[in-house]
């Protein structure tokens, strides 16, 4: 549905459609990164801090092996209960998060150690404290690292992936969106906020947005789309993860078995609009 | 990331130019001679793309880049108005098909590249024209081994295009890859403002970055940081001199020194020093 049709019915179906995918993707009782973590790869092992003073448990870092391959593996992780919601700062990074993520690429490469990314974020913390310690630069820089990164790298939206917060993370060689995820330049709030001078305008701005994860596949952001249980993943966990899990893998394995070279990963995301040739 | 549609733009009346901070009035000559500092305050009024070229590329050396290289409206996006009438009014306004202006220049009898967004043009946001335009740049002044000057001044992403605006962030980041690889220097010049995704990706990436006296200058704006968090904003909040003594600027430098200071960095940061670490030791 085109936002160009923003009158009328059918706009206000658009726009129902839109918000409705954007529920299910934050839905209280989705499964978070570590929910999926847990099951889908096996013996995961958490490490923790930025090594320059922080330890944010907005990202959570370690490693894991999947199918037998060991891997890095970074994650946005929102909090469940109201006292996790706060220590994890419901997923919202400070510099200290990203820097932390920024450590894991870092390992990664010296390891020669495949990452893997769960994004569900609703963005960067937008607050003095992150502001004063250099928001913009960490995630700028955790950009530079994303790129830079030597060896095999897979992503996977699970839930929100909330303007350049999420982007920190997401600048993979293959991109996998669960079905209910989205990824978008700005909450449908703040973009309301910005367009219509009214955050209530969130349904109309999620669709103008065009959020949905069919998109971005139709784009050449995202991969592929990993079906989710009827009705999302909040009604079944195991199964969510049932059904992403071999597509991590596979995914892993087509990375790991092609001659990899990271100058692809830059060439993807310098054409990735694919608007112009130069 | 957001862009304000208010643009506070400097008042010109008549012959006369209008300090939007003092509101003392002078006339345009002085203006334009103090580079649209205000004489009396020092107040650095926001300049179009073309003027920043002006004040800093050598007489007739600017050669333009990819004049022609202009986006279209991907979303088929409409707010209070549809985007590609948004595009069409700004692209008239301010002679300019999208909001940066890049190409060749000599700064101070330095060859560099350069690149200059245009506030006045949609804020100056992110869109996948300027994204393209800025990344071919880079890639050009790689190859040319010209050192990469940008002169930012954008409120971050555009909302009317969507997540395609998101991934202008990597796309610009990807092709600042090609200076590091040529070991071609880039600096990075922050104007009143320089928000979001613009300062998130390639602004925040120079090897040395100047700002313009009192800029605004961080990732999330003042506003929306008040009301998410109810937060007291400290006493100059992300202005340029805020973010210097935290160490994330290399220098506050006043636009009449900015020419000169520029001068002195290419000459020690210029092509030879580049070719010097292209050899092999």
């Amino acid at each position: 549905m085109r936002s160009a049709d923003l009158d009328g019915n059918a706009a206000g179906e658009a726009a129902q459609a839109a918000w409705a995918h954007v529920e299910v993707s934050r839905h209280p009782d989705r499964p978070y990164s570590l929910d999926l973590v847990q099951r889908c790869l096996d013996d995961f092992i958490e490490l923790h801090g930025d090594r320059q003073g922080g330890d944010d448990a907005a990202v959570v870092i370690g490693l894991a092996r999947l199918g037998g391959q060991p891997l890095a593996v970074v994650a946005n992780q929102k909090g469940r209960t109201l006292e996790e919601r706060g220590k994890r700062n419901f997923g919202m990074a400070h510099p200290e998060g990203y820097r932390k993520a920024q450590r894991l690429f870092t390992l990664a490469g010296r390891l020669k150690l495949p990452v893997v990314s769960f994004i569900d974020t609703p963005g960067a913390y937008p607050g003095v404290a992150a502001e004063e310690r250099g928001q913009a630069w960490a995630i700028a820089q955790t950009l530079e690292a994303q790129l830079a990164l030597p060896t095999p790298y897979l992503a996977v939206v699970i839930g929100e992936g909330g303007s350049g917060g999420a982007l920190a993370t997401l600048l993979a060689d293959s991109v996998l969106v669960l079905e209910h995820a989205f990824l978008s330049v700005a909450s449908p709030e703040a973009a309301a906020a910005i367009l219509f001078r009214d955050a209530g305008r969130k349904q109309q701005a999620a669709a103008a947005l065009r959020l949905e994860a069919a998109n971005l596949l139709e784009w050449g952001i995202a991969d592929e789309i990993v079906p989710e249980p009827p009705g999302g993943a909040h009604t079944d966990w195991d199964e969510t993860a049932r059904l992403l899990r071999p597509r991590l893998e596979a995914r892993l394995l087509e990375l790991t078995s092609r001659g990899f070279d990271p100058a692809r990963r830059r060439e993807r995301y310098r054409r990735l609009d694919g608007l112009f040739s130069a | 990331m957001a862009i304000s549609p208010a643009y506070a733009r400097p008042r010109t009346v008549d012959s006369g130019f209008t300090c939007g901070a003092c509101q003392r009035t002078f006339p345009m000559a002085q203006a334009a001679g103090s580079l649209y500092v205000c004489p009396a305050c020092g107040h650095h009024s926001r300049i179009s793309a073309h003027e920043r070229v002006r004040q800093l590329a050598d007489k007739g050396t600017f050669q333009e880049w990819d004049a022609d290289l202009a986006g279209r409206d991907r979303l088929g996006f409409v707010d209070t108005k549809a985007y590609v009438d948004r595009l069409a009014e700004a692209r008239q306004r301010q002679k300019l098909p999208d909001a940066i202006l890049t190409g060749a220049a000599s700064i101070s009898g330095h060859p560099v590249g350069l690149a200059s967004f245009d506030f006045g043009f949609l804020g100056g946001s992110l869109s996948t024209a300027v994204g393209e335009r800025l990344a071919r740049a880079i890639e050009r002044s790689a190859a040319e081994l010209r050192p990469f000057v940008c002169v930012t001044s954008s409120g971050g992403a555009r909302m009317q295009e969507g997540v395609f605006s998101l991934m202008q962030m990597a796309k610009s980041v990807a092709a600042l890859h090609e200076l590091v690889e040529a070991h071609v220097p880039f600096i990075s010049i922050l104007a009143d403002p320089t928000m979001g995704g613009s300062i998130a990706s390639f602004a925040a990436l120079g090897d040395v970055i100047l700002a313009e006296p009192k800029a605004m200058i961080g990732f999330t704006g003042a506003r929306v940081i008040t009301q998410a968090t109810y937060e007291q904003l400290p006493a100059g909040f992300q202005t340029s001199e805020f973010h210097h003594a935290r160490g994330l600027i290399d220098q506050v430098v006043d636009r009449r020194q900015l020419r000169e200071v520029l001068g002195r960095l290419l000459a020690v940061l210029g092509p030879s020093a580049a070719e010097d670490a292209r050899r092999p030791a």
